[in-house]
């Protein structure tokens, strides 16, 4: 323990250090209330307040709400107060934008460098017969052969899709007109209303609830032809879902939910910009999954999630970790949806690295490469099953399947994987 | 031990006299909660000794330990109070059968006087059940009892604003009664395995602690007492080879009761050293999933051990 009248600030004048504190602790960006900093100035009667390591313990207990924020905690406790500093070695490291000098960004920054000036979109209103006449021939263009304008137009019709997942049952009960189970307080509270008699039976049912919707998008060199639409489809979904957590990778993965939630596309997408740093190049899929298990997956897999995954599965890495990687996601979420632009194009086999040992994990494998498959996808999403691991809400043929390819068919788990457990079915 | 401790150092003495050992900052939040009245918010990754806390406080208080382990869709019938409704509509029944054998009344006076007699009469302290958030301020309690509301990430976020006025104020309100307000603030402990993020409006009512996994030398002596018949060299050995693995990438680390249930059986097999082929043997006590035993097993414990020893 450090000798007394080290202190000399707190010896001085207790609530100047204590706003002082606080004021730093706001600045570092940690939410710090009236509440807590009353708290601290409570805290220090009940310590020797000419002692540093009291009063560092003391405002740690009062003012700091996160674990994430013990590290910042300490550096300007230390900072503030002078003395020894903490070893850099445990301080977390600091969000990516700090580093971000040393990384080149890629697709998206060449999506961002070629966007017109942000309003610019918004003057040219087409007429209305030739946009939609227009509109009737993108419906099959992949968006890797079109041109800006086409995108821009695809981008405009993509707003009027409505991804809405399916709902799932909570355990939780609310008032309900019939089913589900009788609503005693009600019929009580009625019944003494009306001087004993039971009238009507009130009822109770389950609540329905949103899943939670994880969206990870792969951005790197292999994708670039695809990444202008589908950042543009992954604002749109944050912003319809409210329950949609949003990552995009390359080599390392970054939560961009945040930036999408800004309701305005380019004022998000050139957020989101400024946050992801990537390598140039190749794609690590299992690292990246693995960073999204270690870090985000608990508290973002809640009951019931559906993870789509966009990318071509081109796997710079060990496939067999992506393997193990993939079973780890497959077991904690309700669905994953795996979308491949290049399952559009006719004759494509997932034999890409990656790719093929990703396949035995998925519920559904679906195309991403036009304007008809993302309709395909929102009509989908609407209609996921109940039961875990239950057939695909896409038709195998029809206006959407490949024939030819016979990856539909494969991918139902419980036929791929047997030895998987996974795959049960959930309440 | 009744009074609240006088200061942290004291504290932390009662509670390894109870067999659970704290890091100075812990001692801290404890300390301070108890001294200022304020709930604990207890955050770390299972198996920390976040649930036992509440216990020991417990015991060291001399009172009594309330639970509440929440899960998806806990509701305040189950958490706070319900009313009991076959005795209610048991009553309501009485009071028809009594009615109907008397003379009628005349028709219009019974609806309105009759139906508020008849709400004071079924909503009284008489009818509830008290569930363990209103145990836990309820008078006629001799003290302050200890309150565990374990595992609140797992309750709905609709759950979390019950809580508000209880952590905040001390009491609930019972729209048909009332607000009862505690005559001992109890004690309250909240523990989070962080599935999810608790609302910052809950957080700000109560003292934050992240309990992170202890320091060699504490976890060292926890063995030591949990385990005595374990000799000290293979003791110290056993808990550098479980802090060792808390550094390997796995799926979910062994916490301290591992460590203890480890210890145990090694100390029953009888070892001296630790072997690999025992650690194989005996991996499935402190890995919980089998991808994880798959990643360690063999090779990788042979490497742990020379780099634990």
């Amino acid at each position: 323990m450090t000798a007394r009248g080290e202190m000399d600030v707190m010896g001085d004048d207790i609530e100047h250090a204590v706003v002082g504190l606080v004021r730093a602790l706001r600045g570092a960006g940690l939410p710090v209330g009236i509440e807590q900093s009353e708290s601290f100035a409570q805290a220090l009667a009940w310590v020797d307040p000419m002692v540093r390591r009291e009063v560092y313990l003391a405002a740690r207990a009062t003012l700091v709400s996160r674990r994430e924020d013990l590290a910042v905690f300490d550096e300007i406790f230390a900072a503030f107060f002078g003395g020894p500093r903490v070893p850099k070695a445990q301080a977390t490291p600091l969000a990516p934008r700090h580093d971000r000098s040393a990384f080149v960004r890629t697709a998206l920054v060449a999506y961002m460098a070629e966007r017109p000036e942000p309003n610019a979109r918004e003057v040219e209103v087409p007429e209305q017969d030739k946009a939609a006449s227009g509109l009737e021939l993108l419906q099959r263009k992949d968006f890797s052969n079109c041109t800006p304008a086409e995108l821009d137009a695809i981008a405009r019709a993509m707003r009027e899709l409505r991804f809405d997942v399916t709902l799932r049952i909570s355990r939780r009960l609310v008032r309900a007109r019939r089913g589900g189970r009788l609503d005693l307080a009600r019929i009580v509270r009625a019944a003494a209303r009306r001087g004993g008699t039971v009238v009507a039976l009130a009822r109770r049912r389950r609540k329905l609830r949103h899943r939670p919707l994880v969206v990870l998008a792969d951005i790197s060199g292999s994708m670039e032809l695809y990444t202008r639409i589908v950042l543009q489809f992954l604002h749109g979904v944050t912003q319809h879902h409210a329950r949609t957590e949003t990552f995009v990778f390359g080599t390392r993965l970054t939560r961009i939910t945040g930036q999408l939630q800004i309701r305005q596309v380019d004022a998000a997408l050139a957020h989101a910009a400024r946050e992801i740093v990537d390598f140039a190049g190749g794609t690590r899929i299992a690292d990246c999954l693995h960073a999204f298990d270690r870090l985000h997956a608990r508290r973002v897999l809640g009951p019931g999630a559906v993870v789509l995954i966009i990318s071509d599965g081109w796997e710079t890495g060990d496939p067999a970790r992506l393997d193990a990687q993939m079973r780890r996601l497959a077991e904690r979420a309700h669905r994953v949806v795996w979308l491949n632009p290049l399952l559009g194009r006719p004759g494509y086999a997932p034999e890409v690295r990656g790719m093929a040992a990703a396949l035995a994990y998925v519920d559904d494998f679906l195309p991403i490469h036009d304007l008809r498959s993302l309709q395909a996808l929102a009509v989908g999403l609407g209609r996921i099953p109940r039961r875990k691991g239950a057939r695909s809400p896409w038709r195998v043929r029809g206006s959407l399947g490949h024939p030819r390819t016979p990856i539909v068919h494969a991918i139902h788990p419980a036929h791929a994987h047997p030895a998987f457990p996974g795959r049960r079915g959930e309440p | 031990m009744l009074a609240p401790p006088s200061s942290r150092q004291v504290l932390a003495e009662q509670l390894a006299a109870h067999g659970y050992l704290v890091d100075d900052a812990l001692a801290m939040s404890v300390f301070l909660a108890l001294r200022m009245q304020r709930p604990l918010f207890l955050e770390g990754a299972p198996g920390v000794g976040k649930t036992l806390l509440a216990g020991v406080l417990a015991e060291l208080f001399e009172t009594r330990l309330i639970r509440l382990s929440c899960y998806e869709g806990l509701e305040l019938s189950q958490a706070a109070y319900e009313w009991n409704y076959p005795r209610q509509l048991l009553a309501l029944q009485a009071h028809t059968h009594s009615q109907a054998s008397e003379v009628p009344p005349p028709r219009a006076a019974t609806p309105a006087g009759g139906a508020t007699a008849m709400i004071d009469e079924l909503y009284r302290e008489a009818f509830l059940l008290k569930r363990p958030l209103l145990q836990a301020i309820d008078a006629a309690l001799g003290r302050a009892p200890v309150l565990l509301i374990d595992e609140i990430d797992r309750a709905d976020e609709e759950f979390e604003s019950f809580l508000l006025e209880l952590l905040g104020e001390f009491q609930i309100t019972i729209p048909e009664l009332g607000t009862l307000k505690a005559r001992h603030r109890p004690i309250i402990v909240l523990t989070s395995n962080r599935t999810r993020d608790v609302h910052d409006a809950l957080k700000r009512r109560c003292l934050y602690h992240w309990i992170d996994y202890p320091t060699l030398a504490t976890e060292v002596e926890i063995v030591r007492r949990k385990v005595p018949g374990l000799a000290a060299h293979l003791r110290h050995h056993v808990v550098a080879f479980v802090q060792r693995l808390r550094r390997e990438d796995l799926s979910k680390l062994p916490g301290i009761a591992e460590t203890v249930d480890w210890a145990e059986a090694l100390s029953h097999l009888g070892s001296t050293v630790l072997e690999p082929a025992t650690v194989d043997a005996t991996l499935g006590l402190l890995l919980k999933y089998h991808d994880d035993i798959e990643q360690v097993r063999g090779d990788r414990v042979v490497q742990l051990l020379v780099e634990s020893a």
